[in-house]
């Protein structure tokens, strides 16, 4: 089976066939056509990453390099030394991305066959979808770090097509003119603050390169099971031919020691000890170096997994069309940045200060978003600052050097969260069919005066907080809905599913995930005296019990109650292709979290399905992922947390609302100045812009305006240069000009005229001539070739 | 007194591409007698199936796989090494895309003869051989070999008087130039006692540590050499023929010339220099300098004059034989680098480099003069040129891309010939050289990036021309644009081929 993992060039390859016949064939294929390639090409993808997991499993985990076909030197300078080939790697870490990007990749892209019907642009779509794939999946197979970049900045550059995929969409916004303006001001918005991030994440490669002299994670053959003194204690006996393996391979490093990958490099550095890097005259200690490394990453993924203080993108991305926000803002392109740490927990784990930061980054990011996300009306914007306050339970995970439970929670995630969003573009869908509906049989209950041209097949989305005088109709603010349940039953259902696994309610996949995280934190805490560890437990509890309300809210104001319009009375439930999708992503979120890892210690299930199953899959990469005990105090605890926040959420959300609904039910007591801050997501954009990009902007203008323009071109070029020259060459020009060198340059020129013509006299076209010119040729050069010994000979 | 060779020890099957060749080219010979006038399209689709399946064998032997099991053939004459390869590859790509330029042409001007391609196949034959000849007078005979069709060629356009005239000075040049050739072989015969490269090297060394007599001749004897060699590759000061015979030639023929003459003339250059001269001291470890200076020399002015005259040309095809001077110029720096100690190997990597873009690109800028002579009188001159992008974009674009390519714009395949050639020169220490030679090409951007501008941004007068192309035609356009713009974008697919090269003898 070993010749299978060759296969994996295939799940970048077909996504890439895919989008290029979309590209050039898509209009042709029509809509039925270009959605089928596009499914096709994820689906086989998928079935290629299906294999490459059995061969992996059959391989006993033996990791493979495969070099790339075509590209595979595609840097290489070998008089410079430098090497960087395009290899994959299959391990099981990247099998694990390539089966959720493929997998939830596939549903989604089933979905938006639905969602995007009728659409003009519906082939373009698939195509950014399709190329999405191809980067996605060459991040998260590439053997070395520039690959990961190339697929890092694609998914980027995909990112931001998509978020501005509606960029000429009419009708109005309230603050930037246009919705389609406000949506592209969005895609640009994602784009530059992701150039901050990877700068950060250049600046970990140059200096990883400078380092290492390679950027390669691992060589071929190489094997990454080393033996040291830090590996976690075998609490789960491996079988006994793996284990001898392990060992056998970790003696043939040993030996044979010529040139490592990065992370086996800096493995074998750290066990040594002292081992200096050169910068020109500074030496500097190898354990700073990685804290510069690790950090410089740490940049890097605060922009693609959206944490403080680079998450203000995310929020905004809601913009792109809703698979959109599911795929790539919710379950993948999002998660990269915590991939990246957990591939390089070699060098994170070895680096105290940065575990320090990157916790609390994660749990500060996972606490304010989680905040930002109780007060907001658009049922995306709620989601969206989930996510981010989601991804910052897996970067404090990565803090904690938790970095199974890291990519547990990030597995079941990319489940729930894409069930979530689907759902959401589920209901917006209704909301809109229910609202032309209701509009065209003059139901209009409300006699909203509606804009007649933005009433048209393509979706109205767009973000805004306007309340109900405003002329635009907002399919997504959740003031508009109440009563969902009873017309949208499956949606309904599998959205309950997504919010109790999102609130961290047994046996839901976010309840084995969280925890783990949770309980890591614990252990980290209580058991390692760590202060990363009480802060994690303290804060993510508070996060994870925000996390409950604000789901249960939602809930409450999209299913319960009445409906609240006449859109709301009218929604129907979406067509097969949406709801399927939504079913199947319901059972995964079900079944995923104790079916792959159900903890240690947990009754019925570890016997059942496996104890850390997956795990114990992870470490045969992750060379410092360790399983998690599973606490039962902090499990009861924290799910004791999420019930009483459902219950009191349910206490305030599910009595009748007022209609129209204009206001949050703790908008009017005494939580009002709280509601407004979360509402106001804390200032958090009015802050940058008034203390960065304002500033940035002045600073701007006053270079261009006042330093360049009126400095240095009117008074420096035009006053000092310019008339200084004009006078000068007034004074020039007539008497030395017109007098000396006119003179001596027409004469030069007749000069070279006549040598011209001389010139052009020897190419007379006469072989006679020719000859003559072929001979003193030969002269000149039999007497340069001489000329040597002729010196030596005379003496000379 | 002479024991026959057995067929094994002459290893023929090391020499399969030139082999095969050889017989397709008598085989279409016999064949053509046979192929009545107006079908003479059959004999253009066979010479293009020899060269084809040659190409196969050769592109084969260049990666690595092994077609007989010596280094050399014919008793030491014929050397099949990753060289040998490369040239052959070059020739025969230059060979098929010739060919497929010719054929509508030669239809159109009503010269359609079936000698043009058994010719066209000799002389390719020729450039292969002189790439892998480490015989004096081998050397020689493949100079001829590719030389006397091409004589023939020029003058292909019977009864057009300047085609004639052209064919007979360089007829009477190229006589001339051989007369040097076969002096020069002498000579270094009588100083050396040996035709084969490495005996003379080993020789050399000798003669030119101790005193003696012998280094007169020896020198002399190089210096013939090296002049024979520049007039076929249209150096500076014996370049005189190049403009009018690539003028009076057929279109055709020039663009295959032009490329084919220099990647002989060159390899057997970079062979007689580096491997056989590249005089290296036993006790000093470093080359002894019998003709860096010289080839500098011969570069410099190259360089100067094919670039400044170009600018003054109003013909395009006079302008491009002008322009394919210089480029003989670059290729020169190239070879002036193998006269340094340790640099022979990257130097002839670099020329072969050179000579892979430069096959594409020139051949293609040739194509679009043949294109553009289609509804045009025979000369086309710079004026002719405004305009198009507006009636044939993508023969303007094509024409930008050789263009580009030409001054050595990057994401082109001349910027990567151009970088090589440089980087060599950097390595042997000839940084004027090189400086030179960049001052060279921003020159050049004069004439090439003009010809850029008339075509898009010059509203012309300029009768139209169809973009519809005859297929032939059309496929070689594509083939030589693609070509250009993807040898430049993955150069990788050139410099795996090159980077096994080697051919001095020590010092590496």
């Amino acid at each position: 089976m070993e010749g299978f993992y060759s296969a994996v060039s295939l799940v970048v390859v077909v996504p890439l066939i895919g989008m290029l016949i979309n590209l050039f064939f898509g209009k042709k294929l029509g809509e039925k056509g270009a959605g089928f390639i596009a499914v096709s090409a994820s689906a086989f993808a998928f079935v290629v990453a299906l294999i490459l997991w059995a061969t992996l499993v059959d391989q006993h985990y033996e990791p493979a390099i495969v070099n790339a076909p075509l590209i595979h030197s595609w840097i290489s300078i070998p008089s410079a030394g430098i090497d960087i080939p395009w290899q994959f790697r299959v391990d099981t870490l990247s099998v694990t991305m390539m089966l959720v990007v493929t997998g939830v990749g596939t549903l989604i892209h089933i979905y938006a066959t639905g969602y995007m019907h009728g659409d003009e642009r519906f082939p373009r779509f698939f195509v950014y979808l399709n190329l999405f794939l191809v980067f996605m999946l060459i991040l998260v197979t590439g053997n070395n770090l520039l690959v990961m970049f190339v697929g890092w900045e694609g998914v980027g550059l995909c990112s931001f097509l998509l978020i501005g995929f509606w960029f000429d969409k009419p009708g109005k916004h309230p603050t930037e003119g246009t919705v389609g303006w406000a949506n592209s001001n969005a895609a640009r918005k994602a784009f530059i603050v992701n150039r901050i991030g990877d700068f950060g994440l250049l600046m970990g490669i140059f200096l990883t390169f400078w380092t290492f002299g390679t950027l390669d994670y691992y060589k071929p053959h190489e094997v990454i099971h080393l033996e040291h003194d830090e590996a976690p204690p075998p609490v789960f006996a491996v079988e006994g031919a793996e284990g001898e393996h392990a060992g056998e391979e970790a003696a043939h490093v040993e030996s044979g020691s010529e040139i490592h990958g990065i992370f086996t490099q800096a493995e074998l550095w750290f066990e040594e000890g002292n081992h200096k890097v050169t910068f020109g005259s500074i030496d500097l200690d190898f354990d700073a170096v990685i804290t510069l490394i690790t950090l410089f990453f740490l940049l890097g993924a605060t922009g693609k997994s959206a944490q403080i203080p680079l998450f203000v993108w995310l929020p905004d991305a809601m913009a792109g069309p809703t698979p959109v926000s599911a795929l790539i803002h919710a379950a993948t392109m999002v998660t990269a940045g915590i991939y990246m740490m957990v591939r390089s927990n070699s060098f994170f784990y070895n680096s105290d200060l940065t575990s320090f930061v990157v916790t609390i980054i994660g749990i500060s990011t996972a606490l304010a978003a989680g905040f930002m996300a109780l007060g907001q009306w658009d049922i995306k914007k709620v989601l969206a600052y989930s996510t981010v306050s989601q991804l910052g339970f897996m970067v404090a995970a990565v803090g904690l050097g938790a970095y199974a439970a890291a990519m547990f929670h990030l597995v079941t995630h990319a489940f729930f969260k894409a069930l979530l969003f689907l759902g959401s573009g589920s209901v917006i869908h209704a909301m809109e069919h229910g609202h032309h509906h209701a509009h065209e049989h003059g139901h209009d209950e409300h006699g909203d005066e509606h804009d007649e041209h933005a009433e048209h097949e393509t979706h109205e989305e767009h973000e805004t907080h306007t309340h109900h005088d405003d002329h635009e109709f907002d399919p997504q603010d959740m003031r508009n809905m109440g009563g969902l349940r009873h017309k949208m039953g499956l949606t309904y259902l599998t959205y309950l599913v997504g919010g109790l696994a999102l609130a961290g309610i047994f046996p839901f996949a976010g309840f084995w995930s969280k925890d783990e995280i949770i309980a890591d934190a614990f252990t980290v805490g209580f058991d390692e005296g760590e202060l990363k560890g009480y802060l994690a437990i303290a804060v993510l509890l508070a996060a994870a019990a925000m996390t409950a309300f604000y789901t249960w809210r939602q809930i409450c104001l999209v299913f319960f109650g009445k409906p609240r319009t006449a859109a709301a009375e009218h929604a129907p439930e979406s067509s097969a292709l949406m709801t399927t999708p939504l079913a199947i992503l319901a059972i995964g979120t079900f079944l995923i979290g104790f079916i792959i890892n159900a903890p240690k210690g947990f009754p019925l299930f570890g016997w059942l399905f496996g104890e850390h199953r997956f795990t114990l899959f992870l470490e045969e990469s992750v060379i410092h992922a360790h399983a998690g005990s599973f606490n039962w105090f902090m499990a009861i605890l924290a799910t004791g947390i999420a019930l009483a926040m459902i219950g009191i959420a349910d206490s305030i959300y599910r009595k009748p609302m007022p209609i129209p609904m204009e206001k949050d039910p703790l908008e009017t007591g005494q939580y009002q100045p709280l509601f407004a801050l979360s509402n106001a997501k804390l200032y958090w954009d009015e802050a940058y812009f008034k203390y960065i990009v304002y500033p940035f902007q002045g600073a701007a203008r006053f270079l261009a305006n006042t330093i360049d323009w009126d400095f240095w071109h009117n008074f420096f070029h035009d006053r000092i240069i310019g008339q200084g020259f004009q006078g000068a060459a007034d004074v020039i020009s007539q008497p030395i000009d017109r007098q000396v060198v006119d003179k001596g340059f027409m004469s030069l020129a007749t000069g070279v005229l006549a040598a011209g013509s001389r010139l052009r006299k020897t190419q007379t076209g006469y072989v006679r001539t020719y000859a003559l010119s072929l001979m003193m040729g030969a002269l000149l050069v039999i007497v340069i070739i001489l000329l040597p010994t002729l010196r030596d000979l005379l003496g000379i | 007194m002479f024991s026959t060779p057995t067929f094994d020890e002459l290893n023929i099957w090391a020499a399969l591409p030139m082999m095969a060749l050889a017989f397709g080219t008598c085989i279409l010979l016999v064949a053509d007698l046979f192929i009545p006038k107006d079908k003479k399209v059959y004999t253009a689709v066979l010479a293009g199936i020899g060269l084809g399946v040659s190409l196969l064998i050769a592109l084969l032997q260049a990666s690595g796989v092994e077609i007989g099991d010596k280094s050399t053939a014919f008793e030491g004459i014929f050397v099949v090494d990753q060289f040998t390869h490369v040239v052959n590859v070059i020739s025969l790509m230059a060979g098929i895309i010739g060919i497929m330029v010719s054929y509508d042409y030669l239809e159109r001007t009503g010269t359609e003869r079936g000698e043009f391609y058994t010719l066209i196949l000799f002389s390719t034959l020729g450039a292969m051989l002189m790439g892998s000849s480490r015989n004096l007078v081998m050397i020689f005979i493949a100079l001829e070999l590719l030389s006397i069709p091409l004589y023939i060629l020029s003058g292909f356009r019977r009864p057009m008087l300047e085609s004639e005239e052209s064919a007979m000075k360089y007829f009477l040049l190229g006589a001339f130039s051989s007369g040097f050739l076969v002096y020069g072989i002498a000579l270094i015969y009588g100083a050396t006692g040996s035709f084969e490269l490495v005996n003379v090297w080993q020789t050399a060394v000798d003669i030119l540590e101790g005193e003696g007599a012998g280094q007169f001749t020896l020198l002399i004897g190089i210096a013939m050499v090296l002049i024979a060699l520049g007039f076929k590759v249209g150096a500076v000061p014996f370049h005189m023929w190049q403009p009018d015979v690539y003028q009076g030639a057929p279109t055709p023929v020039t663009a295959f010339m032009s490329v084919t003459a220099k990647t002989g003339g060159f390899a057997a250059m970079l062979r007689v220099l580096v491997t056989g001269l590249a005089v290296v001291s036993a006790s000093q470890g470093k080359a002894i300098d019998v003709w860096q200076d010289s080839v500098q020399v011969i570069a410099v002015l190259t360089l100067i004059l094919g670039n400044f005259v170009a600018i003054t040309q109003t013909d395009l095809k006079r302008m491009l034989a002008y322009s394919s001077i210089a480029h003989g110029g670059y290729i020169l720096i190239a070879i002036a680098a193998g006269g340094t100690f340790g640099v022979g190997d990257s130097s002839a990597q670099a020329a072969l480099v050179y000579l892979m873009a430069y096959t594409f690109t020139n051949i293609g800028a040739f194509a679009v003069v043949i294109a553009l002579e289609r509804n045009e009188r025979n000369t086309i001159t710079l004026n002719d040129t405004k305009g198009l992008a507006q009636h044939s974009p993508l023969l303007a674009a094509a024409m930008t891309i050789f263009m580009l390519s030409l001054t050595g714009v990057p994401l082109t395949a001349g910027f990567i010939g151009k970088f090589f050639v440089f980087k060599a020169a950097l390595e042997a220490n000839l940084e004027v050289l090189a400086v030179i030679g960049v001052l060279g090409s921003v020159v050049s951007a004069y004439y090439y990036l003009r010809i850029i501008v008339n075509m898009y941004m010059i509203e012309g007068d300029a009768h139209p021309v169809a973009d519809k192309q005859p297929l032939a035609l059309r496929s070689a356009l594509w083939l030589t644009a693609m070509g250009t713009l993807i040898l430049g974008i993955l150069p990788y697919i050139m410099t795996d081929l090159a980077r096994d090269v080697t051919l001095a003898i020590v010092g590496r």
